[in-house]
Formats: C-alpha cells, structure tokens, sequence
C-alpha cells in the first residue's frame, strides 16, 4: 500500500471565509471546538440571564416601582433562575469537562465525539426554543408568553386552568430537549474517562478535576431523569388529561416538588463539584505543592455525590411534612456539611506552607473559600427546621443560594476560565483588566447578596414585584441595585478582556503556570490531534516528573 | 521494559461500548423508578372507578413470551458467535415475534380496558399512573423491536458480521433491561396493585 500525502488542515482559523468557519463548527465533532462552543453559548446566555437579573434589581431598586409590570417580573425572574441552571450552568459543566478530560487523561477525543456534537446541538436548541416563548408561547390560544411560573414550576401553577397558553410547554419542551443533551453528554465523558485513559493513567493517578467530572456526571445520569419524568407527567396532565399533580382528582401538588427537588437537589451539586474540580487543579499549580489528601479529596466527592441524593426535601420543610421526614432530611443536610467541610480544610492545607502566587485564578480561589464557607453556613442554618420555618421563601434563601451559586460556583469558574484560557486560546487574559473584574465582582458581590441576607431577616419575600415604603426594607434594596451595577460592569470588563486578548493578549506558550497536570504538555492552543505521542504516566503529577527527572513524584507515590 | 508494563492496564480497559450501555441503563432505571414511585404512591387515591381490582386481569401470556424473548436473544447472541447464520437468524425472528406478540396483546388489553371497561388515561388516577407506566415500557419495547428488526434485515441482506458481535451484545443487555423492568412492572401494577 502506497503511502500517501495527507493534506493537514489550514492551521490558523482566520485563513479561513466566515462561512467556511460557520460550516466548520457546524460539522466539528472535535472535543476542544464543542467544548469552546459549550463554554461561548453558556456564557452568551450568562448575559442574556444576567440582564434580566439587572432588570429585576432596578424594578426592587425603590419601593413601588413601576418599571416592570408584575406579570413580566414573573416572566423574568422564571427565565432568569431557569437559564442560570439549565442554558448557564449545565453548559458550562460539559464545556469545561469536553475540554479537559481528555487532554488531561492524554488521549485523542471523547469516546463518541458524533454524540458528543449531537448534545451540544440538543443544548443549543433547547436553550433557544426557551427563549422562542416570548414569540410563540401565545399561539392559537392568544394567552401567554414566556414562562411565568418560577424555575421549579411548582404545582398547581402549571396546570391547565392556571397556566393557559403554551408557555409552560415552553418551559418543558425545551428544559427536555437540554435534558438530552446533557444526559448523553454525561454518558459520553464518564465513557471516556473509564475506557480511554492513557498508559498508566489508573484511576488514583487521575487529575482532581476528571475524578470530580466523573462523579458530576453520574449524578447527572442519577438526577435528570427525576425532572424529566416529572415533565413528561405535565405533559401528560396538561395533553392527556391527566391528574397526577391534579388535586381535585386526587392528585398531588406535593409529589411534584418531591420529583423536582429529587432532582433539583443533587443538581445543586451537579453545578458545584465542577467549582470543586477547578479549585482542586488550580490551588496546588499556584500555592506550588501537590493537592494535600488526594484520596480523601476523591473519598469526600463520592460521599457529597451519594448523601445529596437524599436531602431533597429539606426544599420542603414548610409543606407540612411529618417530623419523622423533616428530622431525616435535616440530619442528612448536616452530614453533607462534612465531606464539604473536608475539601475546605484539604484546600487550606494545600495552601498552607506553600510559596502561593497570587495569579488571578488563584485570586477567584479564594475569594471562593471565604464566600463558599458562608454559603456553607448559612446552608447549615436553613437545614435548621425551626429556622427554615421562620425564613423560607424570604430574601435569607435568595442569598443563600446565590452565595452558593454566584459566591462559589461562578467564582470558580472564573478561576477556570483565567486558568485555562491561554492553554484553549494560547494568549494570556490581560491581568490589568483580570483585576479590575476581580475586585468589582467581589465588591458588587458582597455588597448585593450579604444585604439580602438582611433583607431576608427583616421578612421580605422572595418573588414579590414590588413593596411599599415603611417596612424598613428600601435603603437594603437599594443598596442590594447598586451592587448588581458593580457586577454588570465587571462582566462587562471580563467579555470586553476576552475579546480582547484572543487577538492582543501576551503569547502563553505551551505552559504559563508552570503547572503539572497533561494538558499543558501540548501546545496551546492544542492540536486536533492532542498528542504527537501517547503520553505515559507514572504519577499524579506527569509534568513535574518531566520536568524534575532528578525527583519524580512516582518514586513517592509507589512507595505510599 | 517500563513500557511494557505500564500498557497492560490499558489493554484491560472495559470497551466504551458496554459502558455507555451500561450507563444508559442506569439512568433508565431512574426514569423508571420515578413513575413507579408515583404509581406507588397513587395506589388506592382514586376518587372514582374503575379500580386496578375490577379491570385488571394478569397477563400471563404476555409475559411468558416477552420473558422466554430474553432467552431466545441469548441463544441467539450464542448463534451469531458460533458463525451458525441460519440458527441465528431463527432465533433472532423468533425473539423479535415474541416481542411483537406481547406489544399485541398490551394493545388487546388496552382495547379492552378502553372500550369495554370505560378506563382512560383522563378517567382517574389509576388511569394516569397505569397508562404512563405501562406505556413508557410499551415505548421501550417498541424501540426495542425496531433495534430487531434493523439487525434481522442487515443480517438477511448479508452486512452483519463477526465484527459486530458486540453491538448485538448490546441490544441484547438493552433487551434484558426492558425484560427487568417488566417483572417490576408487573409485580407493582397486576400483582401488589391489584
């Protein structure tokens, strides 16, 4: 057999027509383009729900506001909590673990890379037929437009008589569809990392990151089909006429919040463990020591990923449940405080005594750390039965969750994206502007959700469009306006930062951070192929040991 | 020499198929779980008839076929890795009528329920539960016997080979599951709800 010439792909993108580039990432089954196409929709969303978010905080700003009518203040804060979760979060999830998982276990692509192009094309879709609402909710009924009824949708508000029109339909076609796309990228990322680990990559020698990718995505495959059986049974009440969550027919509301909070509360963690991942990566590269208890790290993730699916009504407290329940959820809402505590401590260990450099990834880390421990605790007292009565559904649970959420999840991830941009792109984020993004986005961060936490003592509500003068809540409220601005304007920097560097940014080199783990052994950004060799691993750290001949990490770690 | 030793572990990794078959398989069973869970908890809370005792009869026969399916796709599965064509190709037919034989009589009951006994997915809860349960099976087996018969025609049109042992294997872990779930199925629906 002669052999023949092959023809290597143009190298640089922009040699390329702009339809050339549309057509190549229409038909891209590559990982690190499906990956970047996650991250760039997820974040393009994060925009659009970001503004709603502002729109919502400028109508709360004074009391009696009339910016926004109150039925599209329902619209916005339903399309805003869903697109956070499902078209910001989840995306970005599967972004980050398509792109890294496999550089970091040195092989070529994901284990199914068509199934993987179909997830995101199923993502993209349904994120899109959610945002179509605002046009085609009304239909021939008339009635309607986006969806109006919160992001867990709880019953009876989306039956038939309450809800009219397609919006809710809206809301579970769609929130089906990205179902899909993240279930089947679920299955395609735990595929890779059981089967197609490099030589010697064995499962203790695995990167933080991919161990912690892979226990997010089983918890995917265990929780999604929870919210997807609760939606096909809404559909099937509101088509089919049927009563499962119909109270008159002997239905229950009840069991509705049950099937989505058996979802919605490992989902919770779904979004966190990947923040995890990222901390667990970046705080030894820049604290300049190995993660401090690997194996714990890896035990206390699978303890988090198993004790979270049975916390789920501890959403449920005030919906008259016996003691015995609410004692349960309660006790395993603590438990789950203690593997999460371990992985704080096991960071703080690693930074301990280390020459820590204060990059900005590292500067997302800990600002995580403080604002993770409060979300933590404040976590802690709403598992408080007595406590959760006094303040559920109040602003003290808005804080909380966007603690979690905006305070530790968002933060890592912008860690994330500083840490790994010059490996995608191969040009550094600009640190001026890195920092101004840093210190707005914690000013506005704190100064938006810590006042809500007091906004929420004083006994103001969640979801109410507006309130009236006197109740003490308006210097709070405003002052909670002013911090979501701070943020905007730091989101603002971090977009206009990203743009910018792809084409300005210093050149990065195959290895910036100077860090360990397989991915930076390649150039950046990467080649289609990954790897020129198959890489060969030894140890947890490869990197170190190549650069270190003299005082590899195996030698250690075989004779632990 | 140090190569050597570190591409064993390599060698012994599962094949990427039977995982994502496997894991396919989980989180079906989560989807299951959750509408026997509501089956469960609706026993017995309709407000008006007819009730699981009244319509309800056990189909046997349907399940004797759809269970001894699981058996013939084994032998089957045994056929093909012999290189024995025409005995698998019989077993294979032979799975898929016992498949369509048990989709019938579901419709058969179906019909009957509908008709005769008045029962509809609208009429009360145990109409909701019992159709959604039911039906979200029938829709597996239906997929199921589209699987069959996509493998029975490459198999007579000749561009079935050895090299795709693995992928009957995996319809046939697929197969087995639907069966599984069939014996919860019946025992929470004709023999613990009734």
């Amino acid at each position: 057999m002669a052999i023949r010439e092959i023809a290597l792909p143009a190298n640089r993108a922009t040699d390329l027509s702009f339809v050339d580039r549309l057509h190549s990432l229409v038909v891209t089954v590559d990982h690190k383009k499906l990956g970047l196409m996650y991250i760039a929709t997820a974040l393009g969303f994060l925009v659009v729900a970001g503004l709603l978010a502002v729109a919502i905080r400028l109508q709360l700003a004074i009391p009696v506001n009339t910016l926004l009518e109150p039925d599209v203040f329902n619209r916005f804060f339903t399309m805003h909590g869903t697109s956070m979760v499902f078209l910001v979060g989840m995306p970005i999830i599967a972004g980050l673990g398509n792109y890294l998982v496999p550089l970091m276990i040195g092989t070529r692509d994901m284990a199914f890379p068509r199934l993987n192009a179909f997830g995101y094309w199923m993502f993209l879709f349904g994120g899109l037929l959610l945002y179509f609402s605002y046009l085609g909710a009304p239909g021939l009924a008339g009635h309607g437009s986006a969806p109006d009824v919160g992001w867990f949708a709880y019953a009876p508000l989306t039956g038939r008589a309450f809800s009219r029109g397609n919006s809710t339909d809206y809301w579970i076609l769609s929130l089906l569809l990205t179902s899909v796309g993240s279930t089947v990228s679920a299955i395609n990322i735990i595929v890779t990392t059981i089967t197609l680990r490099c030589p010697g990559m064995k499962l203790m020698r695995m990167p933080l990151l991919v161990w912690l990718m892979l226990v997010t995505n089983f918890m995917i495959l265990l929780a999604l089909p929870g919210l997807s059986g609760a939606q096909i049974m809404l559909l099937i009440d509101r088509y089919l006429g049927g009563h499962f969550f119909d109270t008159q027919a002997g239905g229950s509301a009840v069991i509705w919040q049950h099937f989505f909070w058996i979802f919605g509360h490992p989902e919770v963690y779904i979004l966190m463990i990947p923040a995890f991942a990222s901390l667990s990566e970046i705080i030894p590269v820049f604290s300049r020591k190995p993660i401090f208890g690997y194996p714990i790290m890896v035990g206390a993730t699978t303890m988090i990923g198993l004790i979270s699916v049975s916390v789920w009504a501890h959403h449920m407290f005030s919906v008259g449940m016996t003691s015995v329940g609410n004692t349960f959820f309660a006790i395993s809402t603590f438990l789950v405080a203690i593997p999460t505590g371990i992985k704080i401590f096991n960071w703080l260990g690693t930074m301990y005594g280390g020459r820590i450099r204060f990059e900005l990834p590292m500067l997302f880390c800990i600002a995580f750390l403080f604002q993770f421990l409060i979300a933590g605790l404040t976590g802690v007292m709403l598992a408080v039965v007595p406590f959760n009565w006094q303040l559920t559904d109040s602003y003290f649970v808005v804080a909380h969750f966007h603690y979690t959420l905006v305070g530790a999840f968002l933060f890592g991830m912008f860690a994330a994206f500083y840490y790994w941009y010059p490996k995608a792109v191969g040009r550094l984020l600009d640190r001026r502007l890195g920092l101004w993004h840093f210190w707005l986005f914690v000013i506005g961060f704190h100064v938006t959700f810590d006042t809500m936490h007091f906004s929420g003592l004083l006994g103001m509500p969640r979801r109410i469009f507006t309130y009236d003068a006197g109740r003490g809540w308006e210097t709070l409220n405003f002052v909670t306006t002013v911090g979501a601005v701070f943020q905007a304007v730091a989101v603002l920097l971090f977009a206009i930062n990203v743009v910018r560097s792809a084409r300005k940014g210093k050149l990065a080199g195959n290895d910036p951070w100077d860090a360990w783990t397989l991915e930076w052994t390649t150039s950046s950004p990467p080649p289609v192929y990954n790897f020129e060799d198959v890489p060969i691993v030894r140890s947890r750290r490869p990197l170190w040991d190549l650069k270190h001949p003299e005082d590899p990490d195996w030698k250690y770690e075989e004779s632990e | 020499m140090i190569t050597e030793a570190l591409l064993q572990p390599e060698s012994r990794l599962p094949s990427s198929r039977k995982v994502a078959v496997a894991c396919l398989v989980l989180t079906e069973t989560c989807l299951f779980s959750i509408f026997v869970a509501a089956y469960v908890f609706y026993v017995g809370k309709s407000l008006t008839g007819p009730t699981p005792h009244e319509v309800l009869e056990l189909p046997v026969l349907s399940t004797i076929c759809l269970l001894s399916s699981s058996v013939t796709i084994v032998l089957a599965e045994g056929a093909f890795k012999k290189e024995r064509k025409r005995l698998f190709q019989l077993l294979w037919l032979l799975t898929l009528v016992l498949a369509a034989v048990f989709l019938m009589m579901t419709a058969v009951e179906w019909r009957r329920l509908i008709y005769e006994k008045g029962l509809t997915i609208s009429t009360n809860l145990f109409g909701t539960t019992f159709y959604s349960l039911v039906g979200l099976h029938a829709s597996h087996v239906i997929v199921g016997l589209c699987l069959l018969l996509l493998v029975l025609i490459f198999s007579l049109t000749g561009s079935l080979v050895q090299m795709h042992r693995e992928r009957i294997q995996m319809i046939s872990w697929y197969w087995h599951f639907v069966d599984a779930v069939w014996v919860v199925v019946f025992t929470v629906v004709y023999v613990i709800g009734r």
